[in-house]
């Protein structure tokens, strides 16, 4: 057996025991990268040098008792929009091609604290906007189970990165089912926490009322112990919230009487059969183990996309008016004045699905069509949000599917936006509402394509997602972690 | 519905966006935002009267701290991201004349 078949917990159990050092770990991880990551493009870039050194400054820590946490020595993958001082953050970006922040984003602060190590910087769509992380600055990274297919999006280079075992566990953000998404695409576990649960701070804004990050590993074990080490109280994000949690010790609590709601609406046209009857079959293992199956209209379902897209396009041509070539990143070489200057820059320098989304935001933010569109919207949203409050007074998890297909293939989507939108149908929402949310691995479909299955939770009530996720993971013996193409 | 964005409509968005669209990519900006608009006009299937805007899903208030530096200086660093520089500070074109 390789070291790369462990899962994060298990090598951080075998660091302590002294049957595997830090840098063994590292080496393993690179050698994964170095063998597969030129076809594959997980990484915008790596630190073999940064992660080598610190392995042994961790060592000597965890040797020294000094380091004890569930995961210290783990090397960890992080998504290239959160900040890691002075490393390369580019956001999949031309327009941030030279930016080295002079800060980490807190998230990473914990994973270090903690005693990871940081392996490189993943790919992603341009500034998150996307579900293929095909829209990268920096080429497409494919998908692991079959490279001819994307491995989703935008989280895409995370989650290929876990799922090609280019690295033990990683970091991603999820705005509208960039985590959930591209997990399920790559037979990965994922989840989206609830709002204000991991610091926004260094993270690069796409939608704030939307994103968060949130973790990605083989199994559900890993993502919930990665979960409690990056989740914080955090004075510099204004929308963190003060809670209690315990994400790890939830992971085994009996599901006998949890009730599931079935939303009918997400069984309905737009659905691929395979990751219907995929879905189905897990919720009745579920019911075998105890839990109370129940279905239910959740409604509003098809006003999600309409009213998420308004919200982050808004949010997004706000956030993104502070990439002007004056602080950081690129600055377009010719330019008459100021003005031309910030146009020239901004037209060179974002990719054209994040010039689609800002000219959408300014658009319904502007002046005699910010109540039609925006308010509209975030009416909307509260209505959402209210009918998914009824839905968890009756229920403790919703379980659907993450994404209506298995991975698409490269190309596929792109030529359509509507249509690549609405394969966001089943994960916006949550967004919307703050919900948190899980992609865990339930087999693969007639191509050989992993087909995910999402579960809901109310706010704050990630234990439930997680105990019913590993009770999932448990039944459809997907393998703890399997390896793509094993 | 059919949404009609108005060459005018683009070029103000454009402003706004401080984006400099070619020609070319100015007509496809007009499909795909008529497009888009055409979509979203779903929401007006919807009866929202009454119904307060949510634009954060917790009840959030503002949060104060004392306005006190806690990191280093750290300016020669953040001066070397930028594309230009002048005696420690970031420097832009002319503004005015």
């Amino acid at each position: 057996m390789s070291l790369n078949d462990l899962t994060a917990l298990e090598l951080s159990k075998k660091i302590k025991d002294k049957e595997v050092s830090v840098k063994e770990a590292v080496l393993a991880s690179f050698e994964q990268i170095e063998k597969y990551d030129e076809q594959l493009n997980c990484y915008v870039t790596t630190l073999k040098e940064d992660a080598l050194k610190r392995s042994e400054e961790v060592q000597k820590r965890i040797d020294n008792n000094e380091l004890t946490g569930l995961l210290a020595g783990v090397p960890i993958a992080v998504k290239d929009n959160i900040c890691t001082k002075d490393v390369l953050t580019t956001c999949s970006s031309k327009i941030l091609e030279n930016y080295y922040p002079t800060f980490s984003a807190t998230a990473v602060e914990n994973i270090e604290k903690e005693g990871m190590i940081v392996l490189g910087k993943t790919n992603m769509d341009e500034f998150a906007m996307g579900s293929t992380t095909e829209t990268s600055h920096y080429g497409i990274t494919r998908n692991p189970w079959n490279t001819d297919r994307v491995p989703g999006g935008s989280s895409g280079g995370s989650c290929a990165a876990v799922a090609a075992a280019e690295c033990f566990t990683a970091l991603g953000s999820d705005t509208g089912g960039s985590i959930r998404q591209p997990s399920s695409f790559c037979g990965v576990t994922g989840m989206k926490p609830t709002y204000g649960t991991v610091s926004r701070y260094g993270l690069i804004a796409y939608g704030s009322s939307l994103d968060q990050i949130g973790p990605v590993g083989k199994n559900v074990a890993d993502v919930a112990a990665l979960a409690d080490v990056i989740s914080s109280y955090d004075k510099k994000d204004s929308t963190s919230v003060k809670r209690e949690y315990a994400f790890y010790d939830s992971i085994n609590e009996d599901i006998k009487g949890l009730k599931i709601g079935i939303p009918r609406d997400y069984f309905s046209e737009g659905l691929n059969e395979e990751v219907k009857q995929a879905v189905m079959n897990s919720v009745k293992e579920l019911e075998k183990c105890g839990a109370i199956v129940e279905e239910f209209d959740l409604s509003l379902v098809d006003y999600a996309i309409p009213a998420y897209y308004v919200i982050a396009s808004a949010e997004a041509s706000s956030n993104l008016s502070r990439f002007d070539g004056v602080k950081y990143g690129f600055r377009a070489p010719e330019y008459e004045g100021l003005h031309n200057m910030y146009k020239k820059t901004r037209s060179e320098g974002f990719g054209s699905e994040v010039k689609r989304r800002i000219m959408l935001g300014s658009f319904v933010l502007s002046s005699g069509y910010y109540d039609a569109y925006y308010l509209k919207a975030l009416r909307t949203k509260a209505l959402i949000k209210e009918s998914y409050d009824k839905a968890f007074a009756k229920y403790d998890v919703i379980i659907g599917p993450a994404a209506p297909t298995t991975a698409l293939k490269i190309g596929e989507s792109l030529s359509d936006p509507i249509k690549m939108y609405l394969g966001d149908i089943y994960t916006v929402s949550a967004n919307l509402a703050g919900l948190p949310g899980i992609s865990v691995p339930v087999g693969l479909d007639k191509a050989g394509l992993p087909i995910g299955v999402q579960i809901l939770g109310d706010c704050f009530k990630e234990n439930n997602i997680l105990k019913t996720a590993k009770k999932i993971e448990e039944i459809a013996a997907f393998g703890k972690c399997q390896i793509a193409g094993r | 519905m059919a949404n009609v964005i108005s060459d005018e409509t683009i070029e103000y968005v454009g402003i706004l966006a401080k984006l400099e669209l070619s020609g070319e990519e100015k007509e496809k900006a007009k499909k795909d935002m008529e497009s888009m608009l055409d979509y979203v006009d779903k929401l007006n299937e919807l009866d929202t009267e009454g119904v307060e805007p949510m634009s954060h899903v917790f009840k959030v208030n503002n949060v104060f701290r004392e306005d006190v530096v806690t990191n280093e200086d750290t300016h020669e660093l953040i001066l070397k991201n930028a594309p230009q520089q002048k005696e420690n500070q970031f420097k832009v074109p002319k503004t005015f004349d």
